[in-house]
């Protein structure tokens, strides 16, 4: 009978997960400021505007089953973050990407979706280690090879970071896999105000270096506090640090696509 | 003129700060316009934190309203924090809109919302990053209106000197009239003084340059008097009449950043007739007027489906009251069974609560707590303030509520009502053990809780309390103590109740700013200058400096901090606020007044004759009611077994 609820049954017995898709997508410009607690609201907020048939959860407080791994920090953008979603029903892949895509804000842009079979190899299991860009405008090409050639000749790194249980160590060196430099202006995401903010300094150095994951994870935030302590680098103004990319990390330092193997 | 965007010297600054993401903007249903192709230009400010000032309903209302006037852009600017505002100083980056980052100075108009009266300092410090005078008089052609409103605008003396005008009542036809008189002419096209007399002209603009205030040689206001025959001499407030036709917010907006309140929120009336005497809420927003049954379907099926929201929030003051309540519960709870949808009814009385709509609300979600609000420890004192709840009520409905699996209720009181002795206060104890006993009973369980949650007293204007003394710290203070004393008194039951109160510090200064006159704007400024911001928040407020700056800054005007508080007022003062009509016959006022001092009651006007409090005749409305009958249409027909 509607209106009563017997003690100790689940208020919605929710329906069985039954398919899981694997999702690609970017943060980018100013939505690069969103954590992750907040884009995962977001997308628990699209998947229901879009009308993905997203399994939920058992109980009295049942969450739709989005599973993440590895989050880019707080104001690093990214163009490689993945989640999984699981179904109660099969769902194309390319028409779920579409609408979930549609369903988000602007900035928060799904890239790609891949069906993944119940028992597949899990996606944390698909992904080693990252490869970041950081821009420093304001700094010299020329500076930055130094400092980035004094860091990679060094055997370990190490610089604090404050977490929520104090301060770690975290060895830059050592999860750094490979360093380039660059000094190439760098076309940033246009503004999402429709009004152009790419900054305007000519010296615009930029690193892209690959980064092996480690417990706790090496940020794009360590990698300059361990330019500074090697080479006293001090940027004018915040670098802007983008994800490139995650995946398997091979024997030449490239990284294997997490849905290589699962795009039909 | 082209207006360009802030953000490329807001991003540099974004990563030292705490929460960026409450800077940029981008929300999911949020409108972006072309600066160039519209003729009027809306900036409207929540005077407080993005996490509070996202979800108001009213910002978002005037927000949709106005962005869907083809010639109008709107944006939306909040507070910003303590270590931002640092930033931006140093940076001279000045206040923004979080849409497109266009700085406030800009625009033709803000309208500044104020919930409470705690906000005045953070709309100096907006006015001051955005190179706005903070004094209305030292604005030039150049600088925008800035212009006062909510609940707390029913008495914007305090700002007077740093606002342009303010608006009583409802915003939504008010917000158009003001756009008609900008399309005509902003001020840098006929000039301030010209746009501020056009307003003045408006219906329910008030605008405080317009009118001198004369004080007498006890302190008081001898007078308020027009100095221009454009103004009038009385400003009525606005009321909306039928709701149905403002069906806003359609496209609410969706934060990415945690707020207060994540839920799609319909208000299902407006106005109240309780006719509680402490609740300024109640008395500026009468008559009652609802929502019918559709149109609340209506706007929660559109509203989910353009947000996501899991919750749905039915908004009012007391929304039990709703004629079709149960009609209205039941529809959506049955229309929203098994898609994770959950209904919250925040207002509720104890008396117009009943099991079956407990049941409705939690049916596709959580049974957690039950809150209700008996105000007052006392009957004696339930009757001064007209809260008519019987102990035996609340009783009743928290046993059904524990046997019907709830484990927790909270309760709401307020320290230092009029009348109000220690014993008054000290009823809640008992009434507090009753409900644990009551549970425990019910529920067959040991564990069951009640919260109680004490607020200080603070009167208001335009309600019947408007001439009463307002209790000092200390003694509201004090009986919070002994009040806890006698709660702990019996251990066994004290330690399933949990008491939250805050001091009664804020509450004195709330209480300044509430009733006080244009004198009072010297204290903000000064507050301001030594730092006040965030007044709201315990972590920032500080009584030291606002008493200090109170006692530097009124006795050279005749008066003190006690003139405005904890002094009681004659029948024959001149009120700051006479002058601003809230549509209540102050004559009728009084007499509640007195009546509340011999406690006795007044029954509501919806299910007993009209008492004359002047609200429908002065403002030309009525209440508007069901029940209408109708039932809401299930959206997806089930298909008939077999068929």
């Amino acid at each position: 009978m509607a209106g009563t609820v017997e003690r100790g049954v689940a208020a919605n017995p929710a329906p069985p997960t039954v398919a899981r898709v694997r999702v690609r997508f970017a943060k980018r410009g100013r939505l690069r400021f969103a954590s992750h607690r907040d884009l995962a609201r977001a997308f628990e907020r699209a998947v229901r505007r879009a009308g993905v048939p997203v399994s939920h959860s058992h109980g009295f407080s049942p969450h739709p089953r989005l599973s993440w791994v590895s989050a880019a920090p707080t104001g690093v953008a990214s163009e490689a973050e993945y989640l999984e979603i699981g179904l109660t029903r099969p769902v194309p892949a390319a028409e779920l990407a579409a609408a979930l895509d549609a369903a988000l804000p602007d900035g928060v842009d799904v890239l790609e979706a891949v069906p993944s079979a119940l028992g597949a190899t899990s996606l944390a299991d698909l992904i080693d280690a990252n490869r970041w860009r950081l821009t420093l405008p304001g700094v010299d090409r020329a500076v930055l090879v130094e400092a980035v050639d004094r860091l990679m000749a060094t055997e370990s790194l190490t610089v604090e970071r404050a977490t929520k249980n104090g301060r770690r160590p975290v060895d830059v060196r050592a999860a750094l896999v490979t360093a380039e430099v660059d000094g190439h202006p760098v076309d940033l995401q246009p503004g999402v105000d429709g009004v152009d903010w790419r900054p305007e300094e000519p010296p615009c150095a930029i690193l892209t270096a690959v980064v092996r994951q480690m417990t706790p994870a090496v940020r794009p935030d360590d990698v300059l506090a361990a330019l500074q302590a090697v080479a006293d680098l001090r940027p004018p103004v915040p670098p802007m640090a983008t994800r490139l990319a995650q995946g398997l990390l091979d024997d030449r330092g490239n990284l294997a696509d997490p849905f290589g193997t699962a795009r039909v | 003129m082209s207006v360009q965007s802030v953000f490329p010297a807001l991003e540099s600054l974004l990563p030292r700060v705490a929460k960026p993401v409450q800077y940029i903007g981008g929300e999911l249903n949020s409108t972006v316009k072309d600066w160039d192709a519209v003729n009027v230009h809306w900036a409207l400010m929540y005077p407080d934190a993005y996490e509070v000032g996202l979800p108001n309903q009213g910002v978002m209302i005037l927000y949709e309203l106005l962005n869907e006037q083809p010639d109008v852009l709107a944006e939306r600017a909040y507070a910003v924090w303590p270590d931002l505002e640092a930033l931006m100083r140093e940076h001279r980056v000045p206040h923004f809109t979080v849409d497109s980052h266009r700085p406030l100075g800009a625009f033709d108009v803000i309208g500044v919302s104020f919930a409470t009266e705690l906000g005045y300092t953070n709309l100096l410090t907006a006015l001051d990053l955005a190179g706005i005078p903070l004094l209305a008089a030292e604005r030039t052609d150049e600088h925008p209106i800035v212009l006062a409103g909510g609940h707390a605008a029913f008495n914007p003396e305090p700002i007077a000197d740093f606002v342009d005008a303010a608006v009583l009542g409802d915003g939504e036809q008010a917000v158009l009239d003001i756009t008609a008189v900008l399309r005509r002419g902003t001020q840098r096209e006929v000039g301030r003084s010209e746009l501020l007399k056009r307003l003045a002209e408006t219906e329910g603009v008030y605008v405080p340059s317009l009118y001198d205030v004369r004080y007498g040689d006890g302190g008081g206001i001898e007078s308020v008097t027009p100095n221009d025959p454009r103004a009038p001499k009385r400003v009525t407030k606005r009321t909306t009449v039928d709701l149905d036709e403002w069906p806003y917010p359609k496209q609410p907006l969706v934060p990415l950043a945690e707020t207060v309140h994540e839920r799609m929120s319909v208000e299902i009336f407006r106005g109240c007739t309780r006719g509680c005497r402490f609740c300024q809420a109640g008395m500026i927003t009468r008559p009652v007027r609802e929502r019918s049954l559709q149109g609340i379907g209506e706007m929660v099926e559109r509203g989910l489906q353009a947000s996501g929201f899991t919750e749905v929030g039915l908004l009012s003051l007391s929304s039990a009251d709703h004629s079709e309540i149960a009609e209205i519960t039941k529809g959506l709870a049955d229309r929203y069974e098994g898609t994770n949808t959950t209904l919250s009814l925040p207002s509720t009385r104890v008396d117009a609560f009943n099991i079956d709509l407990a049941n409705e609300i939690s049916r596709n979600g959580r049974r957690s707590g039950l809150t209700f609000a008996p105000e007052g420890g006392s009957e004696r004192i339930r009757r001064v303030i007209n809260k008519m709840v019987s102990e035996e009520d609340l009783i009743r409905t928290v046993s059904a509520a524990f046997a019907q699996g709830w484990r927790q209720v909270k309760l709401y009181f307020m320290c230092g009502l009029p009348t109000e002795t220690d014993e008054d206060v000290l009823e809640i104890a008992g009434m507090a053990h009753r409900v644990i006993k009551a549970g425990r009973e019910a529920s067959g369980r040991n564990d069951v809780r009640c919260t109680i949650s004490i607020g200080g007293f603070v009167p208001k204007p335009h309600t019947p309390f408007q001439w009463a003394a307002q209790a000092d710290p200390d003694t509201i203070d004090g009986r919070l103590r002994k009040l806890r004393a006698a709660i702990n008194s019996d251990r066994r039951l004290g330690r399933n109740i949990g008491m939250r109160y805050h001091d009664g510090q804020p509450s004195l200064i709330e209480g300044l700013l509430s009733r006080g006159d244009r004198r009072v704007g010297r204290v903000i400024e000064r507050v301001w200058r030594e730092g006040g911001r965030f007044d709201g928040w315990s972590e920032h407020f500080s009584y030291q400096r606002w008493t200090e700056a109170a006692a530097a800054e009124l006795p050279p005007q005749g008066v003190d901090i006690d003139w405005f508080t904890t002094r009681e007022r004659t029948r024959e003062e001149v009120l700051p606020w006479a002058h601003l009509d809230s549509g209540l016959d102050p004559d009728w006022l009084w007499d509640d007044w007195q009546d509340a001092l011999d406690s006795r009651e007044q029954d509501d006007c919806r299910w007993t004759p009209c008492f004359d409090c002047g609200v429908c005749p002065a403002t030309g409305t009525d209440i508007q009611i069901g029940p209408t009958g109708a039932t809401l249409i299930p959206l997806t027909p089930v298909p008939a077994a077999g068929g």
